[in-house]
């Protein structure tokens, strides 16, 4: 293989019947990120996610039942690994994730093996109240202490990894709740990986609307402190070889 | 009765074995019920047995001891396949996750290759 003089970057995508929006989305970025291969992982869906997404130039990988963001993202590592990518980052199908702030996302890279794009500090337009802002509270402190550094966004999906990150995630990537944002990251720092924040812009997703239900907010609040309780006591994994 | 309860738990042992001799069930399934049919057959065919062990084991009703060890043993092993199934889950979303690769992969050989997709088309 020739030398690349930049990074091989690989943007994941998972996607569950979002054939309304995955196309623009991954229009926006081949049009508006670094040089990189989008690849949509179409999670089960029985729309036309998949078709469209390949129209709209991505690679896709179609998984042949719903496997959850956990499955879905754990396959995107999979294919990155397996494909010689030197980094991959994670953007939400529904446009949630600016691709304009992709570059921002990676560059953190050259100081951490994780960079999460957060949408709270100092550029905050965004605002969550009741169980859902107080898990979120604990969460980040909790990971803010184990990780050594302040993260205020923990369940942030729009996350950036290195080699090292994704061979880490190949190993343990857990699918259930939560297991794709917080145990993952408890895990992959309890394994020395380095995680680093950077403060991005949100976008109002394009469909649906996040549940402010105090019922379901409470329900949240108790999987989440359970997902993170389990994170914490788990051993330590190494990271699967090339 | 005895004789009820021992006919019963014959069938019930032949039954697993015959699942057995099929490669309808997995040894490691059958050998739990084979040692819990074995037992019952031996409670069957000497009820006192029961009685004498309720005794020693400070159970007034023997018939209690029996309800006792019947929701423990099956308790045990409903747990015991619910790691199973959780296990199996994680080995078939792995393979998916395998197959679902290798699909996209095979997809790009077969685009650079020479031949008619018409004539190996893809599912």
């Amino acid at each position: 293989m020739t030398p690349r003089p930049r990074a091989k970057t690989l943007v994941i995508m998972p996607a569950w019947n979002e054939a309304e929006s995955v196309a623009s989305t991954v229009r926006e970025v081949l049009a508006y990120a670094p040089p990189c291969d989008v690849l949509v992982v179409d999670d089960g869906s029985t729309d036309g996610t998949a078709r469209i997404a390949a129209e709209a130039g991505a690679r896709v990988i179609r998984l042949p039942f719903n496997m959850g963001v956990g499955g879905a993202m754990r396959t995107g590592f999979k294919y990155a690994l397996l494909h010689g990518y030197d980094q991959a980052i994670q953007v939400d199908a529904d446009g949630q994730h600016d691709p304009r702030e992709i570059k921002r996302v990676l560059e953190g890279l050259s100081e951490a093996d994780i960079v999460i794009g957060s949408r709270f500090e100092d550029r905050a337009e965004y605002e969550v109240k009741g169980p859902r802002k107080w898990a979120m509270v604990v969460l980040g402190g909790v990971l803010s202490k184990i990780s050594g550094t302040r993260l205020t966004d923990v369940t942030s999906g729009f996350r950036a990894a290195n080699r090292r990150a994704i061979r880490q995630y190949v190993a343990h990537y857990p699918a259930e709740y939560l297991g794709d944002t917080i145990d993952s990251l408890v895990v992959a720092v309890r394994s020395g990986c380095k995680v680093a924040q950077v403060p991005v812009n949100m976008r109002p997703r394009q469909g649906g609307t996040p549940s402010h239900h105090p019922l379901k907010a409470a329900v949240y609040l108790v999987r989440s402190g359970l997902a993170l309780v389990f994170a914490l006591t788990r051993k330590k994994s190494s990271p699967v070889g090339d | 009765m005895t004789v009820l309860a021992v006919l019963f738990v014959v069938a019930v042992l032949l039954f697993v074995i015959e699942m057995l001799r099929r490669q309808k069930i997995r040894e490691k399934y059958a050998v739990l019920w084979i040692v819990i049919g074995l037992a019952s057959l031996l409670l069957a065919a000497f009820p006192d047995l029961l009685i004498w062990a309720a005794r020693l084991a400070g159970v007034q009703v023997p018939s209690n001891l029996l309800f006792a060890i019947a929701v423990i043993l099956l308790m045990g092993v409903s747990l015991h396949l619910s790691r199973e199934v959780s296990a199996s889950e994680d080995e078939i979303r792995a393979l998916a996750e395998e197959v679902a690769i290798l699909r996209a992969d095979l997809r790009d050989v077969q685009e650079q290759l020479p031949i008619d997709p018409q004539s190996h088309p893809m599912p």
